[in-house]
C-alpha cells in the first residue's frame, strides 16, 4: 500500500509545474505522468534531434537519452523511465540509470512498497530478468509476462525454455514453456504458460498452463491440479487462506474453482477478472450471465443488472463489504456500485476508489473532452484538462485531486463533505 | 473428382498427425463436437438442405475448376460433415485426410454461398465445424498450426517478440518522422480516442504500413496509441484452424488491452480477417453480441477523414486500378460503398471489378488458406483462375486491396496467372497523395 | 376402403403431420436452447427482408442467373402448397369434415397445376441425373421423395379425368396424399418449416449484424 500519511494533507491547491513552459521549450513533449503524492510531474522531452531528456517538474534530468518513455513512479515516489544509451537500454531512477543496460529491457514492474524493481531484458538474442538493476543468471529463449509478489519481492517470468525450430508443430505440443522464479525454472514444462500469479508472501507461485490441444489447468509450483479443463483464467492467491482460485470452463460453462474444485454452484457463459477483498474472504469476479449480459458476481451471487457492452473488473472497499466496476451499457459508461448502476452516464470512466471506510466512491470521469472526480454518482469537482486518479487521505476526510488546468499541474486537497472550492 | 494432385500433397500437419489417432479417439472427439459444441442450428441445417446444388455457382473453387463437381460447396460439406454424422463418428484416417484437405484448403470460409443458398444455409459454419473437429483431432495443416501456434505462445501470428514489437514501432516512428515532422507513433497513451491495432504481418514484413499509419494519423490531427505489450494483433489464426480456446484468448487480451487503454474505439489496419476475429467470432466465443468497444476498420477510417475533410487529396493516382472487395468487410461488414468513396478521392481512374460487392469472388487466401502455406500454394491458385479473369477484364495495373490475405492472395495470383499488374493497400496510396503539412 | 381413406386415414394424415412437424419443432426449440449466440441475434426486420427476397422470384442474384428454374421452381411450390387446399374434390371433403365452405379452385387451373407439380418433380429428377454437381449429392432417397410429392398430384390427375378406373385411383391417390403427410417431418421435406428459420436467421446475419445483403 502506498503510504500517503506522509503526504501534505494541508486543504488548499498547490501549483506544481507550468506544463505550458515545457511545452514552448521543446519542440515535443510526450506523455506526462503524475507521482502519487501530486509534487512531482514529468514527462519525456526532445531535447535536440534524436536526443530525449527528462523533465521533472520545470527541471531537466541531467542525463539525456536516445530514448526515453514509459514513465512510471514507483509506489514509495521514485520516478523511472525506460532509456536508451549508446544503442542499449536500461531502466533510469530518479535520473540515475542502473549501471547494466542490455539490447532491450521493457515493462518495469514494482512490489507493493516499490522495493524492488523487475524488468524484461534481452542480451545476445536471449532473455531474461532484472530485478533492482541484477540481471538474472539464466537466460530463456523467450520471455512474456512477469509478476512480483507484492510483499516479498519474489519474481516470477513466464519462459520459453525449450528452443522450437521454425514450424515445429510437433515440438511445440511437447512443451517449451515453464516458469521461471528467481532465477530458476520448473521442472515441468507446457504446452503454454499464461498469467503467471505470486503469492503476497511469495511463497507459492501458479499460472495457466495447457496440457494438451484443448486441455488446460492451473499448476502450482511446477505442480500442476489433477482436474483438466476445456480452458482456464488468470489465477489469483487468496490472502489469508493462501489457497488458489480461477475460473474455469467445465462442460462448456464457466465456474470459480479453489485447488482444483469448483467453489460456486454458478455457471456462466463467461467468467474472468476475479477480484478479492483484502482480507481474502470474499471474492467478486466478471461474469457473462448470458449472451451479451454482463453483470459482476459476488461470492457466487450474480447482481441483478447487467451491461451489453464490458465490465471492467470490480473494486472491493477496503473492509470487503462492498463493489464497485466501472461499466459500459448502450455505448455509454458508467460506474455500478453494489448492483445499483450511477444514472449519470460519461464518455469514459476509469476504476472506481473506495474512501478508507468505504462509504463513498470517487471516480475519474470524462465528459467532452474533459476530466473530473465524480463521488457517489455525480461530478463532483471542476472539469480539468487532464486529470489522474484521485486519492482519498487517511482518515477519508480529504481527498488528493492531481490535474492539469490553465496549463499549470496542480495538486489539490479537498475536504471530501464540502462543496468543492475551487 | 477432386484433383489429384492436391490429394498427393504431402503436410505433416495432415499426414503425421492422422497416423497417430485410434478409431475410438476419432470417433469421440466427432460425437463431442457434434452432440454438445454443436445444437439446434446444424440440425436444421443439415435436415433442411435438399441437394439442389443451387449453391454451386457461387464458389470460385467451382468456377475456377471447370465446375467440377467436387469443389461445390454442397459436396464439400457431404464428404465431410454429412459422412461424419452418417457414420456416426466412425470415420478413418484417409476420409480424415480428405476431410482435411476439403475444409482447410478448398473452403475459405468465405460464405458467398450462403448467398446462392435459397434457405440461406450457412456453409462455412458446417465446414468450421470440420475444423474444430479436426483442431481437436490435432489434424491441422503444418504450417496454419504453426500459425496457431504463434498465437497462443505469443498472441500475435509471426511469433513477435515484445521487444521486436516495440523496437519496430520505435523505428517505424523515426521513419515516419524523416518523412513528416512530428509525426510519432504513441505507446500506451492512456485516454486516448483511438487505439490502432495492427495484424503480426505488419511488424514482422511489412512494418513500413505502420509507418503510413503514423502519417496519416498526424496529418489528420488523431488523438491515437498503440500497446506496446501483447493484445495489439487483433488477427487470429486460431479461428480458422479451429482452435476457438485460443482464438478466445487473443481476442480477449486484445479487447482488455483497449479497455485498460481507455480509448474510445478501436482503429484497424487493413486486414479482413482480423476484423471478422474482433468484430464477430471473437465477442461471441466470449460472450459478448457485438465488441464491448466500437471497432473501425481502415477503410471506414479513411472514408470518415477524408468526407469530414480532415485530410485533403492533393493529387490522384492516375494509372487504372481496381479493388478487391474483401469478403469480411464487404459481405461481412457492407463497407463496399465506403471503400469505392476511398477509392474514386484518391484515384482518377477507377475501374470495378464484375461481379462486385458482397458477390466478389474470394481471394482464395482468407479463411486461413494462405496461412497452410507452400504446400498448398498451387491449388489456391488453381481454385481462383476467375479471380485472375477477373481482374484482367479491368485492365488495371494496380489492384487495391484493404486486407492483408488478400494483397497476399492476389499478389500470388497475378504472379501465377503473369497479369503484370502489382497490388496496394490504401494506406500506401494515400500517403502518396495525401496533402502534407508544410509541403 | 375409400371411407377408410377419406376418415380415419386421413385423420392419422393429418395427426401425423402435424404432431411431426410439432414434435420437430419443440425438439428443435429444446436443442436451441443450447444455442446462446443464435437467437439473440434474430432481428425480425432483417429475416422478413431475406425472405420476402427468397420467396419472390427474381429476387435473389441467383434466381436470376436461373430464370428456367426459377420460374418452374417456384410454380411447383405454389402448386404443391395451393392445389391440395383448394382443389373442388377436397372443398367437399373439408365442408363435409367441418361443415363450412371453401373457396375452390376451376377444376381446369387445378389440373394444370397438378401437372405443373408432377411436370417439374420429373424436371427435378432428371436434373438430378444430368446435372453433375447435382448428381455428385443425390442419395436414393432424393429421388424417392421426389416421387413421393409426385404420387399424390398424378393419382389426384387421374383420377379426376378419370383415365384409370376412379375408385381404385381415388384410393391410391389418398394413400399416396396421407403418405406424403406422414413422411414430411421425418425427411428433408422439412424445409418447409425450417427454411423459414435458416432464412430469416442468414437475413438477421447479414443484415442486422454485418450491414450486407444476403440475396
Amino acid at each position: 500500500m502506498v503510504d500517503c500519511g506522509s503526504w501534505d494533507w494541508t486543504i488548499g491547491k498547490r501549483a506544481i509545474s507550468d506544463l505550458g513552459r515545457v511545452h514552448d521549450e521543446y519542440d515535443e513533449v510526450h506523455e506526462w505522468a503524475a507521482s502519487p503524492d501530486g509534487e512531482r510531474v514529468a514527462a519525456p522531452v526532445l531535447a535536440a534531434p534524436d536526443t530525449f531528456a527528462i523533465v521533472v517538474n520545470q527541471e531537466r534530468w541531467d542525463g539525456e537519452f536516445e530514448k526515453a518513455w514509459h514513465l512510471a513512479f514507483t509506489p514509495d515516489g521514485r520516478l523511472t523511465a525506460l532509456v536508451r544509451i549508446d544503442d542499449e537500454w536500461t531502466l533510469a531512477v530518479d535520473g540515475e540509470p542502473w549501471d547494466e543496460r542490455w539490447e532491450f529491457a521493457w515493462n518495469p514492474i514494482f512490489n507493493r512498497d516499490g522495493s524492488v524493481i523487475a524488468l524484461q531484458i534481452k542480451d545476445n538474442m536471449e532473455y531474461s530478468v532484472a530485478v533492482n538493476g541484477v540481471p538474472w543468471q539464466r537466460r530463456f529463449h523467450s520471455s512474456r509476462g512477469l509478476a512480483v509478489s507484492r510483499d516479498a519481492g519474489r519474481v516470477a517470468a513466464v519462459v520459453q525454455v525449450n528452443p522450437l525450430a521454425e514450424a515445429d508443430t510437433v515440438g511445440f505440443f511437447e512443451g517449451t514453456w515453464s516458469l521461471a522464479v528467481d532465477d530458476v525454472p520448473w521442472d515441468a514444462t507446457f504446452i503454454n504458460a499464461y498469467g503467471p500469479t505470486v503469492s503476497d508472501d511469495g511463497a507459492a507461485v501458479a499460472a495457466e498452463v495447457r496440457l494438451g490441444i484443448c486441455e488446460y489447468t492451473l499448476a502450482e509450483n511446477a505442480i500442476p491440479w489433477e482436474q483438466r479443463y476445456g480452458c482456464v483464467w488468470e489465477p489469483s492467491y487468496r490472502n489469508g487462506s493462501g489457497r488458489l482460485v480461477a475460473p474455469v470452463r467445465i462442460g462448456g460453462s464457466w465456474t470459480l474453482a479453489e485447488n482444483g474444485v469448483p467453489i460456486w454452484g454458478g455457471r456462466f457463459m463467461q467468467l474472468w477478472n476475479q477480484r478479492l477483498s483484502s482480507d481474502g474472504r470474499r471474492i467478486a469476479a466478471v461474469a457473462a450471465a448470458g449472451f451479451g449480459r454482463w453483470t459482476v458476481v459476488v461470492d457466487d451471487r450474480p447482481w441483478r443488472t447487467s451491461f451489453d457492452d464490458l465490465v471492467r473488473p470490480p473494486v472491493f472497499s477496503p473492509d470487503g463489504a462492498r463493489v464497485a466496476a466501472g461499466v459500459r451499457r448502450g455505448g455509454r459508461w458508467s460506474f455500478a456500485v453494489d448492483d445499483r448502476v450511477w444514472p449519470e452516464t460519461f464518455d469514459m470512466v476509469w476504476d472506481p476508489v473506495f474512501s478508507p471506510g468505504g462509504g463513498t466512491v470517487a471516480a475519474k470521469i470524462e465528459r467532452d473532452g474533459k476530466y473530473a472526480v465524480a463521488i457517489d454518482g455525480r461530478p463532483w469537482s471542476p472539469w480539468y484538462d487532464q486529470l489522474w486518479d484521485p486519492t482519498y487521505s487517511p482518515d477519508g476526510t480529504r481527498m488528493l485531486i492531481r490535474g492539469v488546468e490553465g496549463g499549470r499541474f496542480v495538486r489539490h486537497v479537498v475536504g471530501v463533505a464540502d462543496r468543492f472550492q475551487a | 473428382m477432386a484433383d489429384l494432385e492436391d490429394r498427393q500433397v504431402v503436410d505433416p500437419g495432415i499426414d503425421e498427425s492422422i497416423a497417430g489417432l485410434t478409431p475410438d479417439r476419432i470417433e469421440r472427439t466427432i460425437n463431442r463436437v457434434l452432440t454438445e459444441e454443436t445444437g439446434a442450428r446444424l440440425q436444421a441445417y443439415l435436415q433442411t438442405c435438399v441437394h439442389c446444388g443451387l449453391c454451386a455457382e457461387a464458389c470460385q473453387s467451382y468456377i475456377s475448376r471447370d465446375k467440377d463437381p467436387d469443389y461445390a460447396p454442397v459436396a464439400k460439406v457431404k464428404d465431410t460433415l454429412w459422412e461424419m454424422v452418417k457414420r456416426k463418428g466412425k470415420v478413418d484416417g484417409e476420409f480424415l485426410h480428405n476431410a482435411a484437405r476439403i475444409a482447410y484448403i478448398d473452403c475459405g470460409a468465405c460464405r458467398r454461398c450462403s448467398m446462392y443458398c435459397p434457405f440461406g444455409i450457412d456453409i462455412s459454419y458446417m465446414i468450421m465445424t470440420v475444423r474444430r473437429i479436426l483442431n481437436l483431432l490435432g489434424v491441422v495443416p503444418q504450417y496454419l498450426q504453426d500459425t496457431t501456434n504463434s498465437h497462443a505462445a505469443t498472441m500475435n501470428q509471426m511469433w513477435v517478440q515484445q521487444d521486436d514489437w516495440i523496437d519496430t514501432l520505435m523505428w517505424q516512428e523515426e521513419d515516419a518522422r524523416s518523412e513528416l515532422a512530428g509525426a510519432r507513433i504513441p505507446l500506451d497513451r492512456e485516454g486516448a480516442e483511438i487505439m490502432y491495432s495492427v495484424i503480426g504481418p505488419e511488424p514482422k514484413i511489412l512494418a513500413q504500413l505502420i509507418a503510413n499509419m503514423a502519417i496519416i494519423f498526424k496529418v489528420a490531427g488523431a488523438d491515437w496509441t498503440m500497446p506496446s505489450t501483447d493484445g495489439w494483433d487483433n488477427s487470429n489464426m486460431a479461428m480458422y484452424s479451429g482452435d476457438f480456446e485460443t482464438m478466445g484468448r487473443v481476442e480477449r487480451l486484445h479487447w482488455e488491452r483497449a479497455s485498460e487503454l481507455r480509448v474510445k474505439r478501436v482503429v484497424m489496419g487493413e486486414c479482413g480477417h482480423a476484423y471478422r476475429g474482433a468484430v464477430y467470432d471473437g465477442p461471441r466465443w466470449l460472450g459478448w453480441t457485438k465488441p464491448p468497444i466500437p471497432m473501425v476498420h481502415a477503410v471506414e477510417y479513411y472514408y470518415e477523414l477524408i468526407s469530414s475533410g480532415r485530410i485533403r487529396i492533393a493529387r490522384k493516382i492516375e494509372e487504372p486500378v481496381t479493388v478487391q472487395d474483401p469478403c469480411n468487410i464487404v459481405r461481412g461488414r457492407g463497407l463496399h460503398d465506403k471503400l469505392r468513396y476511398v477509392v474514386n478521392a484518391i484515384c482518377a481512374d477507377f475501374r470495378d471489378m464484375d461481379p462486385r460487392y458482397e458477390h466478389n469472388y474470394c481471394c482464395q487466401a482468407g479463411g486461413g488458406l494462405i496461412n497452410c502455406g507452400p504446400p498448398w500454394k498451387r491449388s489456391r491458385m488453381k481454385s481462383n483462375r476467375v479471380k485472375a479473369d477477373q481482374i484482367r477484364d479491368t485492365g488495371a495495373h494496380t489492384v487495391i486491396t484493404p486486407c492483408h490475405n488478400c494483397h497476399s492472395g492476389i499478389e500470388d495470383i497475378i504472379g501465377f496467372y503473369k497479369l503484370g499488374c502489382h497490388v496496394s493497400f490504401i494506406s500506401e496510396l494515400l500517403v502518396k497523395t495525401i496533402e502534407m503539412p508544410d509541403a | 376402403m375409400y371411407e377408410l381413406i377419406r376418415g380415419p386415414l386421413l385423420w392419422i394424415g393429418f395427426i401425423g403431420f402435424f404432431g411431426g412437424l410439432l414434435y420437430r419443432f419443440v425438439t428443435m426449440a429444446r436443442l436451441a436452447k443450447r444455442e446462446r449466440v443464435v437467437l439473440p441475434t434474430f432481428s425480425a426486420r432483417f429475416g422478413l427482408r431475406s425472405l420476402a427476397h427468397w420467396l419472390v422470384p427474381f429476387g435473389g442474384a441467383n434466381m436470376r442467373r436461373r430464370p428456367a428454374y426459377t420460374l418452374l421452381s417456384w410454380a411447383f411450390h405454389i402448386g404443391v402448397l395451393v392445389t391440395p387446399l383448394f382443389v373442388m374434390g377436397h372443398a367437399v371433403l373439408w365442408q363435409e369434415a367441418w361443415g363450412f365452405r371453401w373457396w375452390s379452385l376451376p377444376a381446369g387451373l387445378a389440373d394444370a397445376m397438378s401437372l405443373v407439380v408432377v411436370g417439374v418433380c420429373l424436371f427435378f429428377i432428371v436434373r438430378r441425373l444430368i446435372r453433375p454437381e447435382v448428381r455428385n449429392v443425390s442419395y436414393p432417397s432424393d429421388f424417392v421423395l421426389a416421387l413421393v410429392v409426385m404420387a399424390p398430384f398424378l393419382t389426384g390427375f387421374i383420377a379426376h379425368r378419370q383415365w384409370l378406373p376412379y375408385e381404385p385411383m381415388i384410393i391410391i391417390h389418398g394413400l399416396s396424399g396421407v403418405l406424403g403427410l406422414l413422411v414430411l417431418p421425418w425427411t428433408r421435406l422439412v424445409h418447409m418449416m425450417w427454411f423459414v428459420f435458416t432464412r430469416a436467421f442468414m437475413g438477421s446475419e447479414f443484415g442486422a449484424v454485418r450491414h450486407s445483403r444476403d440475396w
